[in-house]
C-alpha cells in the first residue's frame, strides 16, 4: 500500500510539491525513490513499473518536470496504465477524478481515472508543499531491452545569463517591430542583468533565435521579475513566463490582455519607454 | 528514409480562452486551426531529411474530418501523403497510442522514423509517442532540438540532441526509432503557392477506427480563476521612466 | 483595466466612434472647419484599432464609372498626397478577352468624363514591360492609370488625429461604447466602459462594426461585414533589392476578380472570386478573442486554392517560385452595401447620430471631409446625393436584403457591369396592384426603389411591325441588352394615341399643418402661395443654389400640400423635408408613398379616354394644365393631376393602392376602343422626356449644376425667402459657367461598320479631340442618351460651356473607343419635340 513517488532531486522544491501531492492520496503512505545512474528514460520508467507492481503500490507520482513526464510515461507504457501529466488536483473516488493543466495552463481539464495504478505529474507549483523533509530510497534502474541513455553531454553554448536562471527578463513581441528594435530590449537587459526574451511572433518573423523564445512551446521562466515589451499576452506567451514573481507590461494597447496578467503596467511606445527608463537607471541616484 | 510525422489540429488561440456552452471544447468559433508547433518543426525536419537522403514523409492525424485542412498544410510544406484517422471524439493517450500504433501496423510503408511534437498544444500529454514507442517495440527519445544520422546501411543510427538545464545530452539510438522534437529544431518555411497546389492533389488515406474506451476521460474543461491581479499603472509613455524605476528599486532588481 | 489618463469630457459638441481612416479623416476636417469639443472613441488600441483600415490593401484606381465614387476617390488621393502618404506607382487593368477590352474602352471614356489623365489602352507587350514578371500571352491588352498608387492609411490617419489634437480634439483609445442614449427621437448620450458623454451630435465611424452600434440607438446602418481574402508571399527574388514600398504598377487582373502587387520584397494576392462569406457586426469577434485581428479572420484555403491557380498562371515567375512562402493569409473584413454605394450622412431615424460608414481606402479621406462639411454647412463640396443614408427604403435595409444585394455585388466588383444591369436576388419585394395585369402584358420588370416596374411589355410586340422603319434596331449586343425595340413602338403608340403608366414607384409625402405653406415655400424655389387645385414643379435647391431634386407639390388645402417625387430618392427628400419643419411642431410631414398608387395617362387620346369613364369636367378649360381635381372614375374617387413628364396630353392619376388594380382595370377597358397600350418606363423615363428635354434628377441635375446652367431659370425669383436664395440670385446673375444643351448624334457607323448607340457619361470632345471643361473644372459628359422615336433620331444632353453651348456647333462624343459626331440642337429648356407645347395644352 502507498504511493511511489519518483524523486528527480531531494534539493527540488518540486519534489516537496510531489511528495505532498503523493501524501493526499489515498492513506498518506509514500515511498519515494531516486535512481541511481546515468539518466536512461526507459529504463527508469521500468524500474517504477516494477516496484510499483512488486510493492503493490496504488499510484505512481512525480513532479512535472521534462524528466518527471518523460519516466512516468514510460512506466505507463509498461503499465499499460493511463498518466495524466501535469495534474493539480486529485479526488479520489471509485473511480478518481483529477485536474489537469492544458494549454500550458490557460485552461484546466477535470477528468475520470479509470486505472488499478494510477500514474501522475504534479503541475509545478500547484501544491504548497507540507514541509515535510524529502528523503528518497535510492534504487538500482531496472533492466529496459529499448533502453538509451545519452553518450556525451555537450555544454551550453551561450555565455550570457540563462534565460531560464536569470533574475530579471526583459522580453519583446511583435510590438518591438525588427530584429533592430531589440537593441534597447538588450540595453535594459544588461542594465538589470538580465536576460532576453520574445514571443512566438518574433521567433517566427526571424528577429530572435528560439532559445529567446518564451512561451508554452518555447522556455518556461520564473524570474523575480518579467517585463515584458509589446507583447500582446497571447495564451502561448503567457504559459511561459507564469512562473515570474512580478510582471511589468509595457504596451501601446492599454487593453491588451497582458495588462490582466501583469502587476505594473506602463502605456505607450516601447521605442521612447525603454530608453526613458534606461536613461533613468543610469541616472546618479540619491541626487 | 521514409518518415512518418504525427500531428494534430489545435485551435490557434487568441489573448483569451473561450469555452462552448457543454464545457467540453475551446469555442472556435473566431479561430483558425493549426498544428501544434512542435509537430509543425516535426513535419519540416522531416522534409528536411528526405530533402538530404531521399525517401517519403508521410504526415499522420486522428482528429475530426476538418483535419484534412491541416494534412493538407503539412503537405504543402513537402510531406508526400497523408494518412487521416477520422474521429470527432474525444481521446485519451492510450487511445490515441493504439491507433497510431495499429495505422502504422496496417501501412505499406515501413518507417524508418517516426516524428511527434514533444507534447501536443492543447492536452499536452507528455505520452504518445512513448506509448507508441514501446508498442512498437522502437527506442524513443523525446525533447530533441537537434537531429543528425548515420546511415551506415549495417547500424543506422539517429544522433539526437535533448536540451536540459546546462547544456545537451547527446543520444544515439540505432533505426527505426520513435523522436519526439521541440520548437526551435528548425524554423519551418512558409509554404510556397506550387506547394499548396501540389498539396490539394497529394493523397489522404482515410479511415475511422473505433474509439476504445477512454481510461483517463475528459469530463470537462475548466478557465483557471483569473489571477485577480489588480495591475498599477505607472504611467503613460516615457513620462513613467521614474515610476518604473523607483519599482525596480523596491524589487531589489537594480 | 482602469484607465490611466483623466476621465471622459462630460459633455460635447461632437463624439466621433471609430479611429480608422474614416473616422480620424472626419475629426480632422470638423476641427478644419472651426468645430470644437469634439472626442473620438475607439474600442480598440491606436494607431491600429482593429478595424479595416488596418489591413486593407491600400492602393488606389481613381477612374470609376460613377461620378460621385470617383469625385470622392480624387478628393481622398488629393488629401493622402498632401499628408505625404501617397506613392504613385501605376495601375493596370488587365483584359483577358475582347468583352473586357470593350469594357476597358468604357473606363477610358469614364476616365475622361471625370477628368483623370492620363490614360490609356497597351498592348500585352507594353503591359509585360511594365510588369516584366506577368505573362502576358494570357491577356490581350490593359487599361493603364499612371496615376494609380497605394497609401499609408493608418499613417493618414494618425496624422489626421494629431493634427486634430492640436485643435483640441479629444481621443479615447480602448474606449468601448456600451450605448447610444435617445431622448425624443435625440441623439443624448454615449455610455462607455470609461463613462458617458452628453453629445449634441454622434457620428458612427466604425466599418463593418456600424450597424452594431447604430441598433444601440434604434438606428439602420444597413451594411454586412464580408470577407475579402488576401495572401502576402515573398520574399521574391526579384525584388530583392526593392527600395521602396512599390515599384511595380498594381495589377488588377479583373477578369478573374483578383488583384496582384508588389510591397517591399512580396507579392499581395487579393480576390473578390470566393463565394461571399458574410457575418453580422454582432458576430466579429472581440480584439481580446482575435488570434490576429478582429477583422483578419482565419484563411479558409478551399476558397482561395482557384485564385492560387490564377496567379500562378499569370505571374509563374514569382508565384511559381518554391522559394516564395505564403507568409501571411487572411480572410479581412470589409463593409460592404446593399446597392455598392457607401452610407453617409445623418440616420433618418435618429437626430444628430450620423453615419460615416461602408467607406473604402480609396474614398476614405474625401467621405471625411464631405461629412464634415454636410454636418457644419448642410451640404457639401461633393454632391453624395447618391451615398446619403437617407435613402434606403425599410424593405432595404433588412438583414435579408442587405445580405442577398452583398453578396451579388461582391463577385461584380471587378466585374462589366451594364448601366442598366438589373440585380437578381431578392427581388419582387415592392408590387405594385396592376402587377398581376402588367405579368399578363409581357412586362418586362427592372426594379425601381424596390418596386417592380415594367420597362416594355412584350404584348406590345406586334406595334413593331406597326411602326416598321421607325423603330432603329440596335446592332451591337452591348446596347441591345437590357434594352429592347418595344420601347420606341410604345413611345411612338403613345404619341399617336393613349398609353397608361405605371407610376407605382412615385414617392408621396404630405405636409400639413398652420404652417405647412412656410414650409414648403421655404424649401421650393417656385412660388407655392397658389391656390388650391393647383401643381407646381419646382426645383428644390441645396443652400448653394444646385439641385437637392425637382419634384411636383399639389396644393391641396390651404394647410396640406402633396410633394410628388421620384422614388429613387424619396426617402432622403422625405429627410429634407422633416429636417426643414418648424421647431415649433407647427406643420408635419406624413409619409403616404404606401398608401397611394399611382397610373399616368398620357397621348393625344387620353382626354377621350378618361371622358369615357370619369365623371367630371375634363376638358382643356375646365381642366386646366398643372390642375389637380378629384374626378370619379366608376366607384373609384381618383386624384387627377394634369401634369406630363412624356410631353403628352395626360394626367397622372392617383388612387388608394387597395383600388390600383381596379383602376387599370376600368382604364384599360376604356382604352381600348382608343388604341391604348401600356407603356413602360422606358418611355416614361427615357424616349418620352428626352424628346421634350426634361431634365431628370440624378442625370442633368444635381448638387454640381445650378438652375441657371440647367435652363430651368425661368420666370423671376418669388420675394419670398427660400433654401438657396441668394445663391441661385447671384446665379442669375452671372454668365453661366455651362449650359444643358441637347444634341443629336450624327453617325452612329464605326470603323467596323456596325452602327452604335451611346449609352450615357461619355465624354463630349470638341471637333480636334480635345475634352471639353468649363470655366469651374467640370468636364462635359453625356449625361443622358436615347432614342427620340418621334423625331427619328438619337439624342444626347450634356452640359457645354458658352463657347460650344451654340445652336448647329459640330462635337464629337467618344464612345468605346471610337468618335462620333453630334451637334448641338438645343441650349435651353426647348425640346426638340413639339417645341411649343401644343400638344400638352390643348
Amino acid at each position: 500500500m502507498g504511493v511511489l513517488v519518483f524523486v528527480e532531486n531531494v534539493e527540488d522544491e518540486l519534489a516537496a510539491q510531489a511528495l505532498t501531492f503523493a501524501r493526499g492520496i489515498g492513506d498518506g503512505a509514500v515511498a519515494p525513490v531516486t535512481i541511481s545512474g546515468d539518466y536512461a528514460p526507459a529504463a527508469w520508467g521500468q524500474t517504477l513499473a516494477d516496484i510499483a507492481t512488486e510493492r503493490s503500490l496504488d499510484a505512481v507520482v512525480a513532479a512535472g518536470t521534462e524528466r518527471g513526464n518523460e519516466v512516468l510515461a514510460h512506466a505507463a507504457a509498461i503499465l499499460d496504465q493511463p498518466f495524466s501529466a501535469n495534474t493539480t488536483a486529485f479526488t479520489p473516488g471509485s473511480p478518481p477524478t483529477v485536474t489537469r493543466v492544458r494549454w500550458g495552463g490557460s485552461l484546466l481539464e477535470e477528468a475520470v481515472l479509470h486505472a488499478s495504478t494510477p500514474l501522475m505529474t504534479v503541475a509545478p507549483h500547484a501544491v504548497v508543499p507540507d514541509g515535510n523533509p524529502v528523503a528518497a530510497e535510492t534504487v538500482a534502474p531496472s533492466h529496459h531491452a529499448l533502453a538509451v541513455a545519452p553518450t556525451k553531454r555537450v555544454g551550453a553554448t551561450s555565455t550570457d545569463v540563462s534565460l531560464q536562471d536569470a533574475p530579471v527578463v526583459v522580453s519583446g513581441g511583435r510590438g518591438v517591430g525588427s530584429a533592430e528594435g531589440f537593441a534597447i530590449i538588450e540595453e535594459l537587459a544588461g542594465l538589470l542583468g538580465g536576460a532576453v526574451g520574445c514571443s512566438r511572433a518574433v521567433t517566427s518573423a526571424g528577429w530572435r533565435p528560439h532559445t529567446d523564445q518564451v512561451g508554452q512551446t518555447g522556455t518556461k521562466v520564473a524570474p523575480d521579475l518579467y517585463i515584458a515589451c509589446g507583447i500582446s499576452g497571447a495564451t502561448q506567451h503567457m504559459a511561459g513566463c507564469k512562473g515570474a514573481k512580478k510582471l511589468l507590461a509595457i504596451n501601446a494597447d492599454g487593453e491588451a490582455s497582458i495588462f490582466a496578467h501583469a502587476d505594473y503596467g506602463v502605456i505607450g511606445d516601447l521605442h521612447e519607454i525603454l530608453p526613458a527608463i534606461a536613461a533613468e537607471i543610469r541616472k546618479p541616484r540619491g541626487a | 528514409m521514409n518518415v512518418l510525422v504525427c500531428v494534430k489540429r489545435v485551435p490557434l488561440t487568441g489573448g483569451r480562452i473561450t469555452l462552448t456552452d457543454d464545457q467540453r471544447a475551446l469555442s472556435t468559433k473566431h479561430l483558425g486551426f493549426t498544428v501544434s508547433p512542435h509537430e509543425e518543426c516535426a513535419v519540416e525536419e522531416a522534409v528536411q531529411i528526405i530533402e538530404r537522403e531521399g525517401g517519403t514523409v508521410t504526415v499522420l492525424t486522428l482528429g475530426p474530418s476538418e483535419a484534412e485542412e491541416q494534412l493538407r498544410d503539412m503537405m504543402a510544406i513537402g510531406a508526400d501523403r497523408a494518412i487521416h484517422l477520422v474521429s470527432d471524439e474525444e481521446w485519451d493517450a492510450q487511445g490515441t497510442a493504439a491507433a497510431i500504433v495499429a495505422a502504422i501496423q496496417g501501412d505499406e510503408t515501413a518507417h524508418e522514423l517516426i516524428l511527434f511534437g514533444n507534447e501536443s498544444a492543447d492536452a499536452g500529454n507528455y505520452q504518445v509517442a512513448i506509448r507508441v514507442a514501446h508498442a512498437l517495440q522502437r527506442p524513443v527519445i523525446t525533447g530533441v532540438k537537434a537531429l543528425a544520422f548515420d546511415l551506415d546501411p549495417a547500424h543506422p543510427r539517429a544522433i539526437c540532441e535533448q536540451e536540459v538545464a546546462g547544456g545537451r545530452d547527446v543520444y544515439e539510438v540505432p533505426l527505426p526509432a520513435v523522436v519526439a522534437v521541440k520548437e526551435g529544431i528548425n524554423l519551418p518555411r512558409y509554404p510556397s503557392v506550387p506547394g499548396r497546389l501540389r498539396a490539394t492533389r497529394k493523397p489522404v488515406d482515410a479511415s475511422s477506427p473505433p474509439r476504445p474506451a477512454a481510461q483517463l476521460e475528459m469530463v470537462r474543461l475548466v478557465l483557471p480563476p483569473d489571477s485577480g491581479k489588480q495591475v498599477q499603472v505607472l504611467g503613460r509613455g516615457p513620462e513613467a521612466a521614474p515610476a518604473v524605476v523607483e519599482i525596480l528599486g523596491e524589487l531589489g532588481v537594480l | 483595466m482602469s484607465s490611466p489618463s483623466a476621465s471622459l469630457p462630460a459633455s460635447q459638441s461632437i463624439v466621433i466612434i471609430g479611429a480608422g481612416i474614416v473616422g480620424n479623416s472626419l475629426a480632422y476636417h470638423l476641427t478644419r472647419l472651426g468645430q470644437r469639443d469634439i472626442t473620438l472613441i475607439d474600442k480598440g488600441p491606436l494607431p491600429n484599432p482593429g478595424g479595416s483600415t488596418g489591413h486593407a490593401s491600400n492602393f488606389i484606381f481613381p477612374v470609376d464609372h460613377s461620378k460621385e465614387m470617383t469625385q470622392l476617390t480624387l478628393e481622398s488621393m488629393r488629401q493622402y498626397k498632401e499628408l505625404g502618404v501617397f506613392i504613385e506607382s501605376g495601375g493596370i487593368e488587365v483584359a483577358r478577352g475582347e468583352a473586357r477590352m470593350q469594357e476597358l474602352q468604357r473606363r477610358v471614356s469614364s476616365a475622361i468624363s471625370w477628368g483623370i489623365e492620363p490614360v490609356s489602352i497597351i498592348s500585352p507587350q507594353e503591359v509585360r514591360e511594365l510588369v516584366p514578371y506577368i505573362d502576358e500571352r494570357l491577356i490581350v491588352g490593359g487599361f493603364y492609370t499612371p496615376g494609380a498608387g497605394v497609401v499609408d492609411s493608418l499613417r493618414a490617419a494618425t496624422i489626421m488625429r494629431e493634427r486634430a489634437q492640436q485643435a483640441g480634439l479629444t481621443v479615447a483609445a480602448n474606449t468601448e461604447v456600451l450605448g447610444l442614449d435617445v431622448e425624443g427621437g435625440r441623439i443624448r448620450r454615449v455610455r462607455t466602459t470609461r463613462g458617458d458623454i452628453e453629445a449634441e451630435r454622434v457620428v458612427i465611424a466604425c466599418g463593418c462594426w456600424s450597424p452594431k452600434l447604430a441598433r444601440m440607438a434604434g438606428a439602420s446602418i444597413p451594411l454586412t461585414p464580408a470577407v475579402h481574402q488576401m495572401i502576402d508571399i515573398g520574399p521574391v527574388p526579384r525584388f530583392a533589392d526593392a527600395k521602396g514600398m512599390i515599384e511595380y504598377p498594381i495589377i488588377r487582373d479583373v477578369d478573374t476578380n483578383m488583384y496582384e502587387r508588389q510591397e517591399g520584397t512580396g507579392l499581395e494576392i487579393g480576390s473578390y472570386a470566393h463565394r461571399p462569406i458574410m457575418m453580422d457586426a454582432e458576430e466579429i469577434p472581440s480584439i481580446e478573442e482575435s488570434a490576429l485581428s478582429p477583422t483578419e479572420l482565419p484563411f479558409t484555403q478551399g476558397d482561395f486554392d482557384p485564385q492560387m491557380e490564377i496567379a500562378l498562371e499569370l505571374m509563374p515567375e514569382i508565384v511559381g517560385d518554391e522559394s516564395v512562402g505564403v507568409k501571411y493569409a487572411i480572410n479581412g473584413l470589409l463593409s460592404v452595401t446593399y446597392d455598392g454605394l457607401p452610407l453617409l450622412g445623418e440616420t433618418p431615424e435618429v437626430r444628430g447620430l450620423w453615419s460615416a460608414a461602408a467607406i473604402w481606402i480609396k474614398e476614405g479621406p474625401g467621405a471625411g471631409k464631405t461629412v464634415a462639411e454636410l454636418m457644419v454647412h448642410g451640404e457639401s463640396e461633393i454632391d453624395v446625393y447618391e451615398s446619403n443614408i437617407a435613402r434606403a427604403y425599410p424593405s432595404m435595409k433588412t438583414r435579408r436584403h442587405v445580405q442577398a444585394r452583398a453578396g451579388e455585388g461582391f463577385n461584380k466588383m471587378y466585374g462589366i457591369v451594364h448601366p442598366a444591369e438589373q440585380w437578381e436576388s431578392d427581388r419582387g419585394v415592392r408590387l405594385p396592384p396592376f402587377h398581376e395585369r402588367e405579368r399578363a402584358l409581357g412586362a418586362v420588370f427592372y426594379e425601381a426603389a424596390g418596386w417592380e416596374r415594367p420597362v416594355w411589355y412584350e404584348a406590345n410586340a406586334g406595334l413593331l411591325d406597326e411602326y416598321g422603319d421607325r423603330i432603329a434596331r440596335r446592332e451591337a449586343e452591348w446596347e441591345a441588352r437590357w434594352w429592347s425595340p418595344i420601347i420606341n413602338a410604345e413611345h411612338l403608340a403613345m404619341r399617336d394615341r393613349a398609353a397608361i403608366v405605371d407610376l407605382t414607384a412615385f414617392a408621396i409625402f404630405d405636409v400639413s399643418g398652420p404652417a405647412a405653406l412656410d414650409t414648403v415655400q421655404r424649401l421650393a424655389m417656385r412660388q407655392m402661395d397658389v391656390p388650391v387645385g393647383r401643381v407646381v414643379y419646382t426645383p428644390i435647391l441645396t443652400p448653394g443654389g444646385t439641385f437637392k431634386q425637382d419634384l411636383t407639390i399639389m396644393r391641396m388645402a390651404e394647410d396640406r400640400f402633396r410633394v410628388v417625387t421620384g422614388g429613387a430618392y424619396g426617402m432622403s427628400d422625405l429627410k429634407w423635408f422633416r429636417d426643414h419643419l418648424p421647431q415649433d411642431g407647427s406643420a408635419q410631414v406624413h409619409d403616404q408613398t404606401s398608401a397611394w398608387t399611382t397610373l399616368g395617362l398620357w397621348g393625344p387620346r387620353a382626354r377621350d379616354v378618361l371622358a369615357s369613364v370619369a365623371r367630371g369636367d375634363v376638358s382643356h378649360d375646365g381642366f386646366p394644365f398643372a390642375h389637380w381635381r378629384s374626378l370619379e372614375i366608376g366607384p373609384l374617387e381618383v386624384l387627377a393631376s394634369r401634369i406630363s413628364y412624356v410631353g403628352d396630353l395626360g394626367w397622372e392619376l392617383y388612387v388608394p393602392m387597395e383600388q390600383g388594380a381596379r383602376l387599370w382595370d376600368l382604364l384599360w377597358e376604356a382604352g381600348e376602343p382608343h388604341g391604348m397600350i401600356a407603356a413602360g418606363s422606358g418611355v416614361y423615363g427615357t424616349t418620352g422626356r428626352l424628346e421634350k428635354g426634361y431634365r431628370a434628377y440624378g442625370a442633368e441635375l444635381d448638387g454640381e449644376y445650378n438652375v441657371v446652367e440647367a435652363g430651368m431659370a425661368w420666370g423671376s425669383v418669388k420675394a419670398e425667402d427660400f433654401v438657396g436664395k441668394p445663391a441661385h440670385v447671384a446665379h442669375r446673375e452671372e454668365d453661366p459657367a455651362a449650359r444643358m444643351c441637347t444634341l443629336t448624334v450624327e453617325d452612329h457607323t464605326s470603323s467596323s461598320g456596325v452602327k452604335r448607340y451611346m449609352l450615357g457619361k461619355e465624354p463630349i470632345l470638341t471637333r480636334d479631340g480635345r475634352p471639353i471643361t468649363d470655366r469651374r473644372g467640370r468636364r462635359s459628359y453625356v449625361t443622358s442618351a436615347g432614342s427620340a422615336p418621334s423625331l427619328g433620331r438619337y439624342l444626347l444632353m450634356s452640359y457645354l460651356p458658352p463657347e460650344h453651348a451654340r445652336i448647329g456647333e459640330e462635337l464629337l462624343v467618344q464612345y468605346m473607343g471610337e468618335r462620333y459626331p453630334v451637334t448641338v440642337r438645343s441650349i435651353d429648356a426647348t425640346s426638340l419635340f413639339d417645341p411649343d407645347n401644343s400638344r400638352i395644352r390643348r
